[in-house]
């Protein structure tokens, strides 16, 4: 089972593209509050790829698909074509520097690494791919 | 999407969000927090109605901790469904923040030391 949703990047999307996932994870029987947390992740990315990768120009499209090759897991990929993200050089910041620089960004990714059990960013001819792996209870 | 409401009660601010607070939305969210702030020793935030909130909704409460510790502002959370409530906790906030179940605990909070 495969399901896909290529949508612009406009942040005004985000709904539509939380709306695609919660869908999806209802249809597999997935616990609201588990399939609540995988919808904020996939947000998180999506809205990160669209503002920063993107500049949130609507002629540019992100490509998400679900894939649940088998019952233990569930499989994120969000594909893009605008800047690419580097994640090796990612370090988590820490929440008393945020709390204390009074930034009102920086948390986005610690839900996403928190909530999945695998992230990946990786780069293929002119397109960026995030896979993220999520475990569930059979 | 989101409807963010600003009522003046007797001894205190009470803002009420309704709907989905994301990086499109979480503006509404922060212009009403910064305008109580501004206002305000006592805040209280009902988010009874609210059914999300995303890293852009929480980095704006975030961002005010600072000016509420040094204000000596109070600012009490209630009412947040489960499912909202979880993810203050995949970050630890509600550690940071004054987070409690029903509006009569958040009153109640306002008028402790």
């Amino acid at each position: 089972m495969k399901r896909e949703l290529t949508i612009s990047c406009s942040k005004t999307n985000l709904l539509r593209i939380r709306q695609f996932v919660k869908d999806v994870l209802g249809d597999l029987d997935i616990h609201e509050l588990e399939a609540h947390k995988m919808v904020l992740a996939v947000d998180e990315v999506c809205a990160n790829l669209i503002i920063h990768s993107n500049q949130c120009d609507p002629s540019h499209q992100i490509d998400i698909s679900i894939d649940h090759p088998d019952k233990e897991k569930i499989i994120f990929i969000i594909k893009d074509q605008g800047i690419t993200f580097n994640y090796n050089s990612y370090v988590e910041p820490d929440l008393t520097d945020i709390v204390s620089s009074k930034r009102k960004g920086g948390v986005g990714l610690m839900l996403v690494k928190r909530i999945m059990d695998k992230v990946e960013f990786s780069h293929d001819k002119n397109c960026n791919i995030c896979r993220l792996t999520k475990k569930i209870d059979s | 999407m989101i409807e963010v409401k600003k009522l003046q009660r007797a001894d205190h601010t009470e803002i009420q969000v309704k709907g989905e607070v994301d990086a499109s939305s979480s503006i509404e969210l922060d212009n009403a927090l910064q305008s109580s702030l501004d206002e305000s020793k006592k805040i209280i935030v009902d988010l009874e109605n609210l059914e999300y909130i995303s890293s852009a909704g929480l980095g704006v409460f975030i961002s005010y901790l600072e000016e509420i510790k040094s204000k000596e502002i109070k600012l009490v959370l209630c009412n947040m469904k489960p499912k909202v409530y979880d993810v203050f906790k995949i970050l630890g906030l509600e550690n940071l923040m004054e987070i409690v179940n029903t509006k009569e605990e958040a009153e109640q909070a306002l008028n402790e030391a």
